[in-house]
């Protein structure tokens, strides 16, 4: 088999990773084994047991808004997007069964936002794209929460009925916010067996209607524990219980008429925003705000957390890459900052920064970590929390962490509690590698060096204080060899050199405050950037101390990305922002692009890729290094996706079908953990080389699974024989593809030689890498002997304890 | 409107008592609610639930149940007794005793036949209501534990009775116990405790109901003794049941203050298999709630904060109206202070005593005076006897002081020299010096002409008493009766400032007006359909003002025995809708001699000036101007000046009266101060506290 990508360099922007999983209720499979939840373009699929991502339902080009499972058959799933499609699909293998297009509205599953509910027929053909013309507007002015709209029993029928309901429950809102009161609708459910609709109040009361078909003689019952609106309401499928959340992040059960009767389940973390029940009502699932799925047991014992990208209200620090893990490092949960990995797009842990309870309650002034830094090993990490950003009594704390290699995270080293007398700007850690330094700016006009205490007690404490004529400081940034300190006070920038604290010099630019800086990497390290707040791009020359070039963009974010000399400038113009990305001693941008989105952009980070892509293509050079992030105003995080890179995740959700359509026997479940982990090797170390090697496993386990039970030899023989079948031999079909690829690789690696003569950063990249190339052996060989080792061969181990 | 000086009387220490019991007449529309303190009232369900009858109480004469048979009102207490009213006399008409110790619940069935008490010795007891008496029948099955709720099957076959940690139901032909069911006892250190089925309903279709200590709602099958479903309500005790008319809604009330409704509901729409389910909840008490009953439109509760509230239950009610609201009964709608105009005295009626107090006097301008001589209390005068004060009066020059409960009336003069007060008696029984004439043995209301030289007394029979006093003595000078009409008890009573015309009014909203030179019946007020609240007469005019507790008003000329042109004008325009809207009586009338187009009204929120010159307003013209009116100049505020002029400053009125010297003295009683001399309430967590 041959694997040859045909690289075609269009920019996709795309939701890829980090998305939110909240946005719509996740739903349970009817054998309760999957978790399908709406997760940017993408259906994600998740095993309830063991919490992995086993695949994605990839093929809607905007946000998914909704999923439901095919009533007729329960191994199908409708999703529904903001592209203005539905579509059918087979969850488990992952294949688009049907699409419907041009219904610009929704559907039976879901009202796209601010449009009518409406209910779609979809026609019954065997084609796989087909028109849906049938339409029929439910509802109009419902609100576009999905929690806002709930089915009664016996939706299929289509009976008239059930539409219905809604109605006495809007008569008796409008009845009753004319007293004032605070119980508007915020949620509804319906019993699925008794004609009861329960609805969630903003004042945290629960409602159960009854007799509502009656004009006047509906009643209501009334239960009250929330003490904030009621996000979500959810009855279990035989009806017995009703499940509540809200913004105390405590799951309620409440037996249904049974009065007060309830249960308990706190401390979920962030505020409930759905609940899910499967349908034989032995799981619950919970999304929160802080973009986060909780599976429960109906026994209520958390079973599984399934932790996307926690985008709070906003994402005070900035995006930054853990120079060890490359994880991206932000706000996460209340008072923590969380590390995710981009590529496997999975949470891998918090960190508690502020380390005090958190209260969910609306209108609390709490500690949050508003800033912090990594230095260039990731060895420290400094983080400032602040509370008071309204009130004048402002209090803050700066923190600096270090990285423990024995219990390999970050341990709490010096905490500094008046570290300026006004609120810190800006911090930013010197990047050379023999001593570590940092520079905080503050409101009240200073800047001060942190230096490690010479004493065998390491503890930071201050070096320097340096001001410029008493004004606000406004950034500041280290040189890429960490001999310059650059600081912009207002519209100056003075540069100063950290060995001795001297003024070296300062640039004075034309009117405008300077809002970002960045110094050059590389060969372009001579330049300094800066933007000012009166639109202006200026880059100076530090050799002359001169303006070399300015230009007059409106620049909302400046991002140098550490592997090059590139710098991308997020520009907001005319309601959308563009995208440049250039080399500071060039005039002429590498790679410019329109509209990226419709939002600002104030957050953006390069992330390093694990390898090196080997693009040819000019202008897409600068994504082949590492990749460039960035988050919008409403909390979207968005990246430029090559042609190659989606090839590669569409080859990869193919392989997983054939896995999965092996029926589930013992046999299955040794093999096919066996599969998994591969598969997840495959994914993190070497995709595009690994790849040939799985049919020839798959062989091997289709002749096991297919031969009769009688016929086969013992288990020892198989064993034996499966476990060379697994081993990979040295010659035969596999050096084809394998050849092909490294010719590919060498042309890149030629072709980048130039540009790596200068880079310094290069060692660093390549210890952390898998390939690192020597010249004895062959690249073949040597990869070969690479994959050996790294292979898992730990599931032999289970085989082996698994015989008695 | 004018400005007035006023008296802020707050040392009127009135406190309601406790409501007990409540009994509601489906056929007549009455409430009879029974109070701690032994008295009964009757409040008119459909007439806005004005307070038509107040029987007072006696000392230790505790009510513990009421009951309705036909027209008839039976009660109960832990005296052993079991008393019927006289409602058209407004009396105890005998009281007999069931010898079975105290009793703790009574209950008439439906047919009208029979009264059941449960009494503290386990005994059921049947009384056979007789036409003009009752008569003790026998015994049910005597268990061992006090008897504490009961209830009758509708078809009157069968009794259900709420005990100790069990319910029995019994055969009424045989007397036996049918089934036993036995009520839980609560979880935890409440496990030693015994369960008391406080209450008991008893369905037609065989269900019972109970509420208990433990603080359950529980349904149980009368054929098969087995219990059906639970409710848990309240961590604190279930006091009262009561079940609609039609039997699809139940309301329970509770010792931590609210009222739970549950509704028999089908399930799924269209089907006919219903349930009990619970579903409001009212928190309008802050205290035990000891008595509830659903009348057709409304839950009416009352407990130990003194209070009877009617909730409407909206889905009942047809359209919105001034029947539609929530409506909270403080204070009697009688009153309780009677004010010695020409002496500056005030007469307090409490239960058990009377207090009279002279006015302070004050200096200065402004919106607050200081007070140069503070009020003084003159007299502390316990009531003889165990019957509590039914009426009470001071003549206007403040010699004056009379009382009567439901045995005796009693006269006192006051001798005022410098700062010895003496009291001298003059009783009908007493031996004193000028005995009261022997018509005189008790009144319904009494009053005192203006120039305090005549005793009205209403009697039995809706007739008045007319006594002359003097300092030699009194005098039976006459009795006025009406020529025809009921025979009810008067419950007001006005004379004319010019000593010629008095007015009575009577529960039947008849009004009858007597000559007193004549001591004959002079005229018949047309009778209207609600009561009157309140009435006086027009110094000038002699128009006989009347307030009616459907809020409307109406003037009748005397001389000319018609209505007059404004009265005719009212009823054709109408009233505003505010005005009509309020929800307590206007408790006086007065009229000011300054302006006598003015005429003065107040209830328990407001004081009211209607000036009868101006014009009167209309649904679109806004009722409350007073803030519009100031901030218009001279001239605009002539055109949107209307005839009701109302001041909300004062707050739980329970009287105002208009001095001689043009100073109001509005007697307040703050229901803050009411609630601080309370027990204390069962504790509750409150959310964040």
């Amino acid at each position: 088999m041959l694997y040859i990508y045909i690289y075609i360099y269009i920019y996709n922007i795309v939701r890829c990773g980090g998305s939110k999983v909240n946005l719509r209720p996740p739903i349970i499979s009817t054998d309760s084994r999957f978790l399908l939840c709406a997760s940017g373009d993408l259906v994600k699929v998740y095993s309830t047991r063991t919490e992995e991502w086993l695949h994605s339902l990839q093929g809607h080009t905007n946000q998914v808004t909704g999923i439901a499972l095919n009533p007729a058959n329960h191994l199908q799933v409708y999703s529904c997007s903001v592209d203005g499609t539905v579509k059918l699909w087979d969850f488990i293998d992952g294949i688009l069964i049907k699409a419907a297009y041009e219904c610009n509205c929704l559907s039976v599953i879901y009202q796209k936002i601010n449009s009518p509910l409406v209910a779609v027929h979809l026609p019954k053909s065997a084609e796989q794209e087909v028109e849906a013309k049938e339409m029929s507007v439910v509802s109009s002015h419902i609100s576009s929460n999905p929690s806002c709209t709930a089915f009664g029993r016996g939706v299929r029928a289509h009976s008239p009925l059930h539409i219905m309901t809604f109605e006495p429950c809007f008569f008796s809102l409008k009845a009753t916010d004319k007293k004032g009161a605070k119980n508007a609708f915020t949620c509804i459910a319906c019993h699925p067996t008794d004609d009861c609709i329960a609805t969630g109040h903003e004042d945290g009361k629960i409602r159960l209607w009854r007799n509502f078909i009656h004009k006047k003689e509906y009643t209501y019952s009334t239960q009250h524990w929330h003490h904030n609106a009621v996000n979500t309401l959810c009855f279990t499928p035989e009806g017995t219980h009703l499940l509540s959340g809200g913004i105390e992040s405590v799951l309620v059960q409440w037996q249904y008429g049974a009065g007060n009767r309830k249960e308990f389940l706190p401390r979920l973390g962030g505020s409930i925003l759905h609940i899910s029940v499967s349908s034989d009502g032995q799981l619950f699932c919970t999304s929160h705000s802080d973009n986060k799925i909780t599976v429960i047991e109906s026994s209520f014992k958390v079973c599984g957390v399934i932790q996307g990208l926690v985008k709070g209200d906003g994402v005070l620090t900035d995006l930054m890459i853990d120079p060890r893990s490359k994880a991206l490092v932000l706000n996460g949960k209340p008072g923590h900052l969380q590390f995710y990995s981009l590529l496997r797009d999975k949470h891998l842990y918090n960190l508690d920064i502020v380390q005090q309870e958190y209260i969910y309650e609306a209108g609390l002034d709490q500690f949050e970590v508003v800033k912090a830094a990594f230095d260039i090993k990731g060895s420290w990490l400094a983080t400032v929390e602040e509370r008071g950003q309204k009130s004048s009594d402002l209090e803050f704390f700066l923190k600096l962490w270090a990285f423990d290699e024995r219990t390999q995270s970050f341990v709490l080293n010096t905490t500094i509690t008046a570290a300026h007398t006004d609120r810190i700007i800006s911090m930013c850690f010197s990047s050379s590698k023999e001593t570590t330094m940092l520079v905080t700016i503050a409101e009240d006009g200073q800047f001060k060096a942190w230096c490690q205490g010479a004493d065998d007690q390491n503890f930071w404490s201050c070096d320097f204080v340096g001001s410029y004529h008493n004004l606000k400081p406004t950034n500041c940034s280290f040189s890429a060899d960490s001999s310059l300190l650059a600081v912009s006070f207002q519209e100056v920038i003075t540069i100063w050199s950290p060995e001795t604290w001297e003024m070296l010099t300062t640039l004075c630019q034309p009117p405008g405050v300077i809002r970002d800086l960045c110094f050059g990497r590389l060969s372009c390290s001579k330049y300094l950037l800066g933007t000012t707040t009166r639109n202006l791009l200026c880059c100076w020359n530090l050799l002359t101390c001169a303006l070399e070039w300015s230009s007059s963009v409106e620049v909302s974010k400046l991002q140098p990305d550490p592997l090059s000399e590139n710098v991308a400038a997020f520009s907001y113009q005319s309601k959308h922002t563009d995208v440049f990305v250039f080399k500071p001693s060039e005039p002429r941008p590498l790679f410019t692009n329109k509209n990226v989105c419709s939002e600002k952009v104030h957050r953006a980070v390069f992330v390093p890729r694990e390898e090196p892509l080997n693009n040819c293509d000019e202008s897409s050079q600068w994504l082949n290094r590492s990749q460039l992030y960035f988050l919008t105003q409403n909390m979207d995080l968005l990246t430029f996706s090559t042609a190659t890179e989606e090839d590669r995740i569409l080859s990869s959700s193919k392989q997983l079908v054939i896995d999965d359509s092996v029926a589930v026997t013992p046999f299955y479940l040794l093999l096919g953990k066996h599969g998994q982990q591969q598969q997840k090797l495959n994914t993190q170390s070497h995709p595009a080389a690994d790849k040939p090697q799985q049919p020839q496993g798959s062989v091997t386990i289709k002749e096991l699974l297919h031969t009769p039970a009688h016929v086969l030899p013992a288990a020892s023989v198989l064993c034996s024989m499966f476990v060379n079948s697994l081993l990979i031999s040295n010659t035969g079909v596999q050096q084809d593809p394998l050849r092909e690829e490294m010719d590919s690789e060498k042309e890149e690696e030629d072709s980048e030689e130039e540009m790596e003569a200068c880079d310094s950063q290069q060692e660093l990249r390549v210890q952390g890498s898998v390939d690192e190339v020597t010249l004895k052996l062959s690249k073949a060989q040597e990869r070969e002997l690479k994959r050996v080792r790294k292979t898992d061969f730990s599931w032999m181990a289970g085989l082996i304890d698994s015989k008695p | 409107m004018g400005e007035f000086k006023v008296h802020r009387v707050r040392f009127f220490d009135y406190m309601p008592s406790g409501i007990r019991a409540l009994a509601f007449n489906q056929d007549t529309e009455r409430m009879a609610v029974a109070r701690m303190d032994g008295s009964v009232e009757v409040f008119h369900c459909s007439d806005r639930f004005f307070q038509e009858k107040i029987i007072p109480g006696r000392e230790q004469f505790g009510i513990e149940g009421l009951s309705w048979v036909g027209e008839r009102l039976f009660s109960a207490g832990l005296n052993g007794g079991i008393t019927e009213y006289d409602l058209t006399n407004q009396k105890v008409k005998y009281t007999i005793d069931a010898y079975g110790g105290p009793i703790w619940t009574i209950a008439g069935n439906q047919q009208g036949t029979h009264l059941a008490v449960g009494c503290e010795d386990g005994t059921v007891k049947l009384f056979e209501v007789n036409e003009d008496n009752i008569q003790f029948e026998r015994n049910l099955d005597r268990q061992k534990s006090r008897i504490v709720s009961l209830s009758w099957h509708p078809s009157g076959s069968k009794i259900a009775a709420g005990m100790m940690d069990m319910i029995q139901v019994f055969n009424v032909e045989t007397g036996h116990s049918m089934h036993r069911m036995l009520a839980d006892r609560g979880v935890g250190t409440s496990r030693s405790k015994e369960c008391v089925v406080w209450s008991v309903v008893y369905l037609s279709d065989g269900t019972i109901i109970t509420g208990d200590s433990v603080g359950m709602v529980k349904l149980w099958d009368d054929q098969t003794g087995t219990l059906i479903k639970s409710h848990n309500v309240t961590k604190c005790d279930v006091l009262a049941l009561s079940v609609s008319q039609n039997e699809d809604s139940l309301v329970a009330g509770t010792s931590e203050g609210i009222v739970v409704q549950f509704q028999f509901v089908s399930m799924v729409l269209g089907k006919d298999d219903k349930e009990w389910v619970r579903t409001r909840t009212f928190r309008n008490h802050t205290h035990d709630i000891r008595a509830v009953a659903e009348i057709t439109t409304a839950v009416v509760s009352g407990g130990m904060d003194a209070q009877l509230v009617v909730r409407p239950l909206l889905d009942k009610i047809e359209e919105r109206s001034a029947a539609s609201a929530l409506r909270k009964i403080h204070f009697p709608h009688r009153r309780l202070v009677a004010c010695a105009r020409k002496s500056g005295l005030m007469l307090f009626q409490y239960p058990g005593h009377l207090e009279l107090w002279r006015l302070g006097e004050s200096e200065g301008k402004g919106s607050s005076l200081f007070v140069k001589r503070n009020p003084e209390k003159l007299l502390h005068l316990k009531v003889k006897g165990e019957d509590h004060i039914r009426c009470s009066a001071v003549s206007p020059c403040g010699e004056w002081i009379v009382y009567s409960t439901a045995s005796t009336l009693r006269l006192y003069r006051l001798h005022c020299d410098n700062n010895n007060i003496k009291l001298h008696e003059n009783t009908l029984h007493g031996p004193e010096i000028s005995k009261l004439p022997k018509v005189l043995s008790s009144a319904n209301q009494l009053c005192f002409s203006s120039d305090s030289s005549h005793l009205f007394s209403a009697s039995a029979q809706s007739s008045v008493h007319l006594v002359s006093i003097s300092q030699s003595g009194c005098k039976f000078v006459g009795t006025l009766k009406p020529k025809s009409g009921s025979h009810q008890a008067i419950h007001l009573l006005a004379a004319s400032e010019d000593g010629k015309w008095v007015a009575s009014a009577n529960s039947d909203h008849e009004v009858h007006i007597y000559n007193l030179q004549t001591r004959k019946a002079h005229c018949t007020v047309p009778i209207y359909s609600s009561a009157v609240t309140a009435m006086g007469i027009h110094p000038a005019t002699n128009c006989l003002f009347m307030m009616h507790a459907d809020q409307q008003m109406f003037e009748y000329s005397i001389e000319q025995k018609q209505y007059t042109d404004w009265s005719r004008t009212v009823q054709r325009k109408g009233l505003h809708r505010l005005w009509v809207e309020r929800d307590t009586p206007c408790l006086n009338v007065m009229f000011n001699p300054q302006n006598p187009s003015h005429v003065i009204l107040h209830d328990m929120y407001m004081l009211c000036i209607i000036d009868q010159s101006l014009p009167l307003p209309d649904d679109k013209t806004q009722f409350y101007n007073q803030l519009t009116l100031k901030s218009l100049t001279e001239e605009q505020r002539k055109s949107h000046s209307h005839a009701f002029k109302v001041c909300k400053t004062f707050k739980d009125i329970l009287c105002v009266e208009l001095m001689p010297d043009q100073s109001l003295v509005v007697v307040e009683r703050p229901l803050e101060d009411i609630a601080t001399q309370l027990p204390a309430p069962i504790k509750q967590k409150k959310f964040a506290t």
